[in-house]
């Protein structure tokens, strides 16, 4: 399929009668690492003589990055240039640690849409069951607790605040268990 | 499976079909389907003549004994064709499995045909997924087979992962369900972190290898070196180069000193040239090393600094360096105690001037892997052909991976390794200027050659002295170096170079091609050419569906074909996905594409025992 590619260069007039392959509404960005949409190959150009193009990219200013070219990896591009790898920019990554585990893990808390789906999933990374939310009394039927760390630095129970206001404040989870835990049963 | 295959056993339809497993050459399994179709009962007859003389059991023991002995998986595939009581008893035999996509056979298969399996290599995403060819969250899950050889093989010792999707809830099943694990592997993969290494490390007791290969790992704030149990351990190779997290640099002191098998160690850049210092005082028994960061923060002319050229001197036995991470040039020098041991160097993250460079390489007699940035310059490899007799592999990176990059590296630098290194093997070779002569004579210089991968740049630039394409050199390499398994092509390229390509490159098995070509014919050549092709990769070529038609015969017996950029219709892949039911045909798109559009953005296709995977993201769509 062949279409005349969108080109912001207007000073290298050979580009606008060149055939090329680009799917319609092409963006001319590179893309790299994580990102989810990924820039689409902006320009292939077909070469209407048969033989001995001569470089026509030598007289145009800096062109778009074609996706991709030359193959090097992501890894070894950001390495030569000793970048640090930048985190997650999407995501809002918190460690979760429940007493008596030796590890933690870390959960994606804009993966969920409510306290249900994120009690469950813990409960499913721990194996364990975290009984039933009271609003005044807080969790009864189980020994586990989960509790977490707010911006202030103050332990909270999970479940007291609204759920936007506790995405936005929770620094780090952790499940209490046993006696530890009466003391944060009345919540806040 | 389709039903005209009635004629052969669902036996032999699996041996002419497990090409999966990676058969050495089509011509077996052409061979092997067309024998056991026309005269099925011909061999089995022989085995029933057999069996009258010694009893079924008696023979498939004897044959037990002697197959278990074979490694080769090339040999195994051939062995299991023989019959179906080799067929079974190598099954019961093989202890190595090797699947090249993992798409190609389900979990299930695997452990209903292979009994006692205790090693598993097994690749994912295609290649070109590691350039941004592919949206994230494309598959290749490492979760199915990790579930299902948990419960069929507790005995699993060693997993290798390449371009596998691998979450931290993988390496605690891992770690949880095979009590005698002994070697984790994981090159280019993703989707794990720190706490799902420090799971290994706590719960696999017999640990010896654990090598993370350039993948993402994220930093989950976990000191996993602590986690590495107390007491000696059976750790042999250690390499954490691409774990971008700072390291409890005390608690690796300890391990390292309690791991009294270490020999490979490769640290990340986050460990100091200080703290090698005292790791290297500690491990004189190190065989290759991959140091962390390569510079001082204090001033160089500090009384206090560590003697790294004694410390390195200590290390008698070590043969392979690399790491250099923030490289600071004049401590370099203090490697130069090891470079006549080295047999391989790996300089590809360091930006080292040919001045830098020189002195070091000089005393690398016995180098046979060399990896370096381009930065090195024409001069540099000069300096390499003059002292490296026995090198064997060599890769070039670009330093500035961009087109329009100056480039340092040039035909000089490729005519002088060719002219002073017969015994090249494998090169790898990022440019922006090439002549067809400097190819030409590399050619025939080099005939030991099994790896040519030459990357001009800037897209479809000719040979820079004459203006003509550089079809003259691709075409010597393929007809002068006899031994040619893989080549990836560049430069400007006509049909011509691809008709080369097709009549010499008997030996083929991987090629990549990219901005090449003027027509169909181009493909054409090749996919009547090239007997042994397996793996093809092709980008922002010129090849359409009169193309794609010209390789139905021969799709079954490939690993895999990858057309991404290339003008073809989504009805002519649906035609080749109809006449071809064991073909996976998947077209991928962007995240935002909408079916109605013929263009076929990606097309990735590949031979499957078990149909269509299911766990098929938006915007792939398999035809």
């Amino acid at each position: 399929m062949e279409k005349v590619g969108v080109y912001d260069d207007e000073l290298v007039n050979l580009k606008a009668t060149e055939l090329r392959l680009g799917l319609p509404g092409t963006e001319e960005k590179v893309s790299c690492g994580k990102s989810n949409k990924r820039a689409l190959p902006n320009d292939t150009e077909k070469d209407i003589e048969s033989t001995g193009k001569t470089e026509t990219e030598t007289a145009s200013p800096p062109k778009a990055q074609i996706v991709g070219w030359p193959p090097v990896r992501s890894y070894r591009k950001n390495n030569i240039q000793t970048k640090k790898n930048e985190s997650e920019g999407q995501g809002n990554y918190v460690k979760v640690s429940m007493d008596g585990a030796p590890y933690l893990r870390k959960i994606d808390l804009t993966m969920y849409k409510q306290y249900p789906e994120l009690m469950k999933s813990l409960e499913n990374m721990f194996k364990f069951s975290v009984g039933e939310y009271f609003e005044r009394e807080g969790y009864k039927g189980s020994d586990f607790v989960p509790t977490y760390e707010d911006k202030d630095g103050d332990w909270m129970l999970v479940g007291d605040v609204p759920w936007e206001m506790f995405v936005s404040s929770c620094k780090r989870l952790r499940i209490m268990k046993g006696s530890e835990a009466k003391g944060l049963g009345c919540g806040v | 499976m389709t039903q005209d295959r009635t004629e052969m056993s669902e036996d032999d339809d699996d041996n002419s079909q497990s090409p999966p497993l990676d058969l050495r050459s089509a011509a077996i399994a052409d061979h092997c389907s067309s024998s056991s179709s026309s005269t099925p009962n011909k061999s089995r007859n022989c085995m029933a003549l057999n069996s009258q003389t010694f009893p079924d059991h008696v023979l498939e023991n004897v044959l037990e004994n002697v197959l278990q002995f074979l490694d080769s998986r090339c040999d195994r595939n051939a062995a299991s064709l023989v019959c179906k009581s080799w067929w079974r008893v190598e099954a019961l035999t093989r202890s190595e499995v090797f699947i090249g996509n993992c798409y190609a056979l389900s979990p299930t298969r695997l452990t209903q045909r292979f009994k006692r399996v205790k090693s598993l290599l097994l690749k994912g995403k295609p290649r070109f997924a590691d350039f941004n060819l592919m949206p994230p969250d494309w598959g290749a899950n490492f979760a199915p087979w990790v579930s299902t050889m948990a419960k069929a093989y507790p005995w699993l010792e060693k997993v290798d992962l390449k371009r596998m999707f691998v979450t931290d809830d993988d390496l605690a099943l891992l770690a949880d369900s095979f009590p005698g694990f002994k070697e984790l592997i994981l090159v280019c993969c993703e989707g794990f972190g720190t706490s799902g290494i420090a799971i290994v490390a706590n719960k696999c007791r017999k640990l010896k290898v654990l090598d993370l290969i350039e993948s993402e790992v994220t930093d989950d704030e976990v000191d996993w070196i602590s986690c590495f149990p107390e007491g000696v351990t059976s750790l042999e190779s250690l390499a954490f180069d691409c774990v971008e997290a700072p390291i409890n640099f005390e608690a690796l002191e300890g391990l390292v000193g309690r791991s009294p098998f270490l020999k490979k160690l490769r640290l990340n850049r986050l460990v100091s040239l200080e703290e090698l210092h005292r790791l290297l005082l500690g491990a004189p028994q190190l065989t290759s090393l991959g140091t962390g960061s390569f510079s001082h923060d204090n001033a160089p002319q500090s009384e206090q600094e560590p003697d790294y050229a004694a410390a390195f001197r200590a290390c008698k036995s070590v043969v392979c360096l690399s790491g250099f991470r923030d490289l600071m040039p004049e401590y370099l020098p203090s490697i130069l105690p090891v470079c006549s041991n080295l047999t391989s160097l790996n300089f590809s993250y360091a930006n080292i001037s040919p001045d830098m460079f020189k002195p070091i390489i000089h005393n690398c007699h016995r180098l046979q892997v060399f990896w370096a940035l381009d930065s090195i310059c024409d001069e540099g490899l000069q300096a390499v052909a003059a002292t490296c007799k026995e090198l064997r592999e060599l890769r070039i990176f670009p330093f500035d991976p961009r087109e329009e990059s100056e480039g340092p590296v040039s035909e000089l630098g490729l005519q002088a390794i060719s002219e002073g290194c017969r015994n090249l093997e494998s090169i790898l070779y990022f440019c922006q200027r090439m002549t067809n002569a400097a190819v030409i004579a590399m050619s025939e210089n080099c005939p030991e050659l099994t790896v040519f991968r030459l990357c001009i740049m800037g897209r479809h630039r000719p040979d820079h002295v004459t203006g003509k394409p550089m079809d003259e050199g691709f075409g010597a390499i393929v007809k002068n170096c006899k031994k040619l398994t893989r080549l990836a092509i560049s430069g400007l390229l006509t049909d011509q170079a691809f008709r080369y390509m097709g009549e010499h490159g008997k030996l083929i098995r991987t090629l990549s091609v990219a901005f090449a070509g003027d027509s169909d014919m181009a493909l054409r050549h090749v996919l009547e050419g090239c007997p042994r092709l397996q793996k093809l990769e092709i980008r922002d070529s010129p090849f359409g569906d009169v193309a794609l038609r010209c390789g139905m015969h021969r799709y079954y017996n490939m690993r895999f074909v990858w057309m991404s950029a290339c003008p073809l219709s989504k009805g002519c892949c649906k035609d080749v996905a109809r006449a071809m039911p064991n073909l996976v045909v998947e077209v991928i798109g962007s995240d935002d594409d909408d079916d109605n559009r013929d263009y076929v953005e990606t097309l990735y296709m590949y031979r499957s025992l078990d149909g269509p995977r299911n766990d098929v993201p938006k915007f792939v769509t398999i035809l």
